[in-house]
């Protein structure tokens, strides 16, 4: 049991260590601390995004995922997800070194010409940015609760791990981050891939036999179905993924840290490969149901851990825990920069426009420590509000895409009016569906089961980009971003 | 070469997104529906980066 402490103890403190040192004596400006001055390489890029996205949700939701639902769960590595990006991050990226933006409100406000779009942007991002800390500190509890084997407290623990995560991110910015990252994927990777071979080769004596003895056990279980878990649910859920997975606001910060296009591309190139390890996910969580078939409810999110305590000695159940730790901090580090930045750059000082460069800059790193406390604040005492308020955050970063999207092509055809009130719209009509519990089935009872299986994210976003394109044909056009795009095409002429 | 761009990025959006329901045959020991979305991301990764080459390449030619 002690050795499992020692080796979670140890790697949070090597994590911290890294942390600190990414500063190398650079002199931390506030474009130096968010976005590295733009001069992340192909590698670190592809480490920090992949840190952003393998978070707790890997060890505990799915696992967990794949206890529950079978095979359904190769949702969690539909492909497309990298396509987007791979189409959108660059010319985001070229448009925020051309104008030097920091955060994605920068960017809002900058293309629509509207500093009250952009703040809208970024009260969006908060508030969603925020439970979603949260979640990561609560699957940060149940993770080092269960590799400690109910030695720590999870309550002492998420306090030094908040810490140590606070420290670092205020003293080196995105460098910190990006440090624990390649430790964190190091561990992650030597984990999963571990347990994914190791545990079904334990119980069954293979990957195919273990696959056999499901399906034999268990008809069914590795299919869609014809209702419910359908072929249209899966279809709707990997589009609503794959569009929102970069409207997160950390995500879209982080991709600013590149050196150049190319390295994004390379990255959303590789980033599928790496997907591969989720694969292993699923033979964990489906050894797990064979082997400890009795996980009910939300128990079911700590199969992997069940699953290693009965297999596998207590160190190696520590390495598993120290891997989770970071999975979980990592991310908790990307966000809570990325909610700082956006709360002095672009709420503080949408609200007091005369604050000068350098307050924002000191203001930026006092809300660190802020955002963690507040965050810290709710995994204690946030109950059901947090739950209710993370199943719509995702939805909610979701109606940013159609606004960005339109932004993106030469001549703009999306009014700042039509784009708030599409946003305005989608998020209310989110928060609206998610209170009531509402399903595509029980919006339209009597449509055929492939549409009732559809995810209801689908009605916000189409609703939101009808009424951005409706509202648009009545108001202006961001007339300045179209005489830019002239310019730019000329600049382009001549430099060729 | 745009439209071998595109192509290369339409064909695995299509593929990731197809589902081929059904457990046999077993492939590399994984079920066919798994094998088939796990292809997938290996097709999509190589698709991504002959992409990504070209692009380097038109870039040069400026």
């Amino acid at each position: 049991m002690n050795s499992s402490i020692l080796i979670i103890g140890a790697t949070l403190a090597l994590a911290f260590y890294l942390g600190i040192r990414a500063r190398k004596g650079q002199e931390m400006k506030l474009e130096q601390w968010a976005v590295a001055e733009r001069n992340f390489g192909a590698f670190i890029m592809f480490v920090l995004m992949a840190g952003e996205m393998f978070s707790t949700f890997v060890f505990l939701g799915a696992s967990g995922a794949a206890y529950r639902m079978g095979g359904p769960t190769i949702y969690i590595f539909c492909a497309l997800t990298y396509i987007i990006p791979f189409w959108i991050l660059p010319p985001i990226w070229r448009y925020a070194k051309k104008h030097n933006l920091l955060t994605q409100s920068d960017f809002f406000a900058k293309k629509y010409q509207s500093k009250s779009l952009g703040l809208l942007v970024a009260v969006i991002g908060v508030i969603s940015m925020i439970p979603y800390i949260v979640l990561q500190l609560k699957g940060f509890q149940i993770i080092v609760s269960e590799a400690s084997y109910g030695m720590i407290s999870p309550t002492i623990a998420v306090w030094i791990g908040m810490i140590a995560v606070t420290i670092f991110v205020y003293v080196s910015g995105i460098h910190g981050s990006a440090s624990a990252a390649v430790l964190k994927d190091i561990l992650m990777l030597v984990v999963i891939l571990f347990l994914g071979i190791y545990l079904p080769l334990h119980y069954f004596g293979g990957i195919q036999p273990m696959f056999e003895t499901l399906e034999a056990t268990k008809p069914g279980f590795l299919l869609l179905q014809d209702e419910g878990l359908s072929i249209s649910w899966y279809i709707s859920l990997c589009l609503i993924i794959a569009l929102g997975q970069y409207m997160w606001p950390h995500c879209f910060g982080a991709s600013l840290s590149s050196q150049n296009e190319s390295a994004l591309r390379k990255n959303a190139a590789i980033l599928p490969l790496y997907q591969i390890v989720l694969v292993f996910i699923l033979f964990i969580g489906f050894t797990a149901v064979l082997q400890i078939p009795n996980l009910q409810g939300a128990n079911a999110d700590l199969a992997l851990f069940k699953i290693a305590k009965e297999a596998l000695p207590p160190w190696f159940v520590g390495v598993v825990g120290a891997a989770g730790l970071l999975a979980a901090l990592v991310p908790c580090s990307m966000l809570i920069l990325t909610a700082a930045t956006i709360l002095s750059k672009n709420i503080y000082k949408a609200v007091r426009p005369n604050t000068s460069n350098e307050q924002i800059a000191k203001l930026t790193r006092i809300f660190v420590p802020i955002v963690s406390f507040v965050s810290l604040f709710f995994t204690f005492f946030g109950g059901n509000t947090m739950l209710a308020l993370l199943t719509m955050a995702y939805s909610f970063v979701l109606q940013l895409f159609p606004p960005l999207v339109f932004s993106l092509m030469k001549k703009n055809p999306v009014s700042k009016a039509g784009a708030s009130a599409g946003m305005v719209v989608g998020v209310a009509l989110v928060a609206y569906l998610t209170l009531t519990e509402a399903t595509m089935a029980t919006l339209f009872p009597s449509a055929p089961s492939f549409i009732q299986d559809l995810d209801i994210g689908i009605v916000a976003i189409t609703i939101n980009a009808v009424i951005m394109l409706t509202v648009s044909v009545f108001t202006n056009k961001v007339q300045v971003s179209i005489q830019e795009a002239d310019r730019d095409l000329e600049e382009q002429k001549m430099s060729s | 070469m745009k439209k071998l761009v595109v192509l290369l990025s339409i064909i695995p959006a299509i593929g990731s997104l197809t589902v081929i329901n059904r457990v046999e045959p077993y492939i590399l020991g994984l079920p066919f529906i798994v094998f088939w979305a796990a292809a997938w991301l290996i097709l999509t990764s190589v698709c991504l980066y002959i992409s990504s080459v070209i692009y380097e390449r038109e870039g040069e030619n400026e």
